[in-house]
């Protein structure tokens, strides 16, 4: 059940396409020959089990981690993100899982940390006005935005941290398991938001352990295993389809299980 | 905004929220905010009264205008230092070599000034740029190689002292001329009476200015706005305990003009904190280090900016009290000065684990440690009951600073 496609002035252009690349930490290969493509106005979800590959990606796509080979391609033009500044400035914005909220600054600051209004003379005002305007776009509940970080509860952390990735108006928008901390109308609500920002034209990307959500929202789906591509889907394929390129159809613990114990009994069989 | 007035105003639209906007509720506002271990300057005004009622029970001489005065000169000092002590703890990071900082400043000045014949500018500027460089070299060894700034600065501890004696060579001591303006502004440059009068008006009337012009532009963005009576109110308060203070100070010799000049570093530094994009990058970086990095800070400078600050006013610092003691010696920078800056800074609110604090926390923190350490010189006190009762004050400025830190997270205000 996809929901309906607007025609977003930008929509189908390519925002984002990764071609080969991978990212070794020493021995341990995190990612290998990723092919990723996102286009304006549209939603790609990428699930996968824990430990394919998803967080670290979005780390490269954010400027945290520098990938070890491949090229990155944004709005057309090849890119080097050796830094969150620099990922940000081209218009990349993230959610990570973690938020990265500073508890200590009040809304407002967090907001706009690192991009406030007239850096010498900071214009609370202005600031705190265009806060209010943003929290109300996506009808967020938030009591005071004059109040520390450490005062709210995790989904209206969720909700700043959202809102602090659309200030600075970004061709693409990345949100690291958006709904995890979520209750029901939370979630319903992140969902919305989603969908607006893509009817805004914007690329999205999320990333979510809930096949539900992934299905409500995604235009495509995106598999990732152990650190590789493992297959592209529509919203429409089935839960089977998609659970078995997740663990992985042909070796998983189920299979492996299976297997294990025909072993066992073939051995069994030759002692006897 | 397309909001008329008669829709609430943009941030008074969740009904959850209690506003306090009349005294009476900004009093209450001001005991819930303590209570969660907000604790704002609270400690400061009950230290200083209890310092003020059991030191002149004990010698009446304490409250007299001229030893508040000299008091002032010498909070002068150590306060500079203590400016820079609240950039670095605020990032939640710590400097302690600033005493041998400071001893060595003063070394440099004597030395270059008075025995190699340098001009006295040039000489202080030196002794400024030197410090720059040893916070330039904390910052590197902290952002290139990981170390921790608490061990980075005591070995720098050691290795200053090491310089300042080296420099000041086998007498150990150097003489500044009496006559010479440096010694003056330490030691007689006061203030006349009507500038500090005129001075002391004029915190409130920016306050009034600022207050108006904040409110205007909040009603004109529908925002709320503090109400006219609170601010005026604070204004009046605030100016008539200034112009009692100043009456009192001139009672005797008036107000040092180095004093002035540490509140004139003190109120910089605390725009600088407050209402710049430098300011809020320190208390991000301070707060979540890697949620500031993420937002785009460049937070490897914002450790070199607070380690070069803290390292230059150390500096300061140490010139200054070489022109208060009329020496450069090998005691200067050493003993209690290291943790004197330090703990004035805690003292007057700013945190131990960063992301909190103001600059006029050393301000008044200083005016605290230094109120006792004068207290306790009058009462001819030895020098060893003085370390242990400092000692003291320091753990006891420590422990309420935890315990405030406790309270705040558990009310949802670390």
């Amino acid at each position: 059940m996809t929901a309906t496609l607007q025609n977003a002035p930008a929509k189908g252009e390519s925002v984002l396409r990764l071609r080969g690349v991978s990212k070794n930490f020493g021995a341990v290969s995190a990612l290998t020959d990723i092919e990723l493509d996102v286009k304006a106005g549209e939603v790609v979800a990428l699930v996968g089990d824990n430990g394919a590959g998803k967080s670290t990606l979005v780390k490269v796509l954010a400027g945290v981690h520098q990938p070890s080979s491949g090229t990155i391609e944004f709005c057309g033009q090849q890119v080097t993100l050796d830094s969150p500044a620099k990922a940000l400035d081209l218009g990349i914005a993230t959610v990570f899982q973690d938020l990265a909220l500073c508890e200590n600054l009040d809304v407002v600051a967090n907001l706009f940390l690192g991009h406030e209004m007239s850096p010498w003379a900071l214009d609370e005002v202005a600031m705190e006005v265009r806060a209010w305007t943003l929290l109300r776009e996506l009808a967020a509940r938030i009591p005071s935005v004059r109040e520390p970080i450490a005062s709210l509860s995790g989904g209206q952390r969720q909700t700043v941290a959202i809102a602090r990735s659309l200030l600075l108006n970004p061709r693409l928008i990345m949100l690291d398991e958006p709904t995890a901390a979520l209750g029901v109308a939370q979630t319903a609500e992140v969902l919305n938001l989603i969908e607006r920002v893509r009817d805004r034209g914007l690329g999205v990307i999320i990333i979510s352990h809930n096949m539900e959500d992934v299905r409500a929202v995604a235009d495509r789906i995106v598999v990732l295993r152990l650190g590789r591509n493992n297959g592209i889907f529509t919203p429409d394929s089935s839960n089977q389809e998609l659970v078995s390129a997740i663990t992985g159809a042909t070796d998983n613990s189920v299979s492996r299980r299976a297997e294990r114990k025909s072993h066992v009994q073939e051995n069994q069989g030759g002692t006897v | 905004m397309s909001q008329n007035s008669s829709q609430p105003m943009l941030d008074r639209s969740d009904e959850r929220v209690r506003h306090d906007d009349s005294l009476a509720a900004m009093a209450r506002g001001f005991i819930d905010r303590v209570r969660s271990g907000d604790l704002g300057m609270l400690p400061v005004a009950v230290g200083l009264v209890v310092i003020s009622v059991v030191f002149s029970a004990l010698n009446p001489i304490f409250l007299a205008p001229n030893n508040l005065v000299n008091l002032l000169f010498d909070c002068a000092t150590v306060g500079v230092i203590s400016l820079g002590i609240v950039c670095v703890l605020v990032l939640g990071e710590i400097d302690l070599s600033v005493g041998s900082m400071s001893g060595l400043a003063s070394a440099m000045v004597g030395v270059l000034w008075v025995n190699q014949g340098w001009p006295i500018v040039g000489a202080i500027l030196a002794a400024l740029v030197v410090g720059a460089g040893v916070g330039l070299l904390y910052a590197t060894l902290y952002n290139r190689l990981g170390m921790p700034s608490f061990v980075a600065t005591l070995a720098g501890l050691l290795a200053l002292l090491g310089m300042q004696l080296y420099i000041l060579g086998p007498t150990g001591s150097i003489n500044l001329p009496y006559a010479s303006s440096l010694v003056r502004f330490g030691q007689i440059l006061i203030m006349p009476d009507w500038l500090s009068y005129t001075l002391a008006l004029v915190p409130g009337l920016v306050m009034i200015g600022r207050g108006l012009r904040t409110r205007t532009q909040r009603l004109a963005a529908n925002l709320s706005a503090q109400p006219m009576r609170a601010l005026i109110l604070k204004a009046v308060v605030l100016t008539a305990a200034l112009e009692i203070a100043v009456f009192y100070l001139n009672l005797g010799r008036g107000i040092p003009w180095m004093f002035a000049l540490f509140i004139a570093l003190a109120v910089i530094l605390n725009y600088a904190l407050t209402r710049t994009k430098w300011g809020r990058s320190m208390f991000a970086v301070g707060g979540n280090k890697e949620a500031a990095r993420r937002s785009g800070i460049n937070v490897r400078r914002i450790y070199m900016s607070a380690f070069m600050l803290c390292s230059t006013l150390a500096a300061l610092g140490g010139i200054l009290s070489a022109s208060r003691l009329a020496s450069s010696s090998q005691q200067a920078g050493t003993g209690d000065v290291n943790l004197n800056a330090i703990a004035a800074a805690v003292i007057g609110g700013t945190s131990l684990f960063g992301g909190r604090g103001s600059a006029y926390s050393a301000l008044l923190g200083i005016i605290v440690i230094q109120a006792i350490s004068n207290g306790l010189t009058l009462l001819n006190l030895s020098s060893s009951l003085r370390y242990m009762i400092t000692g003291g004050v320091l753990a006891i400025a420590v422990i309420v600073d935890s315990l405030a830190r406790r309270s705040r997270v558990s009310h949802g205000r670390a």
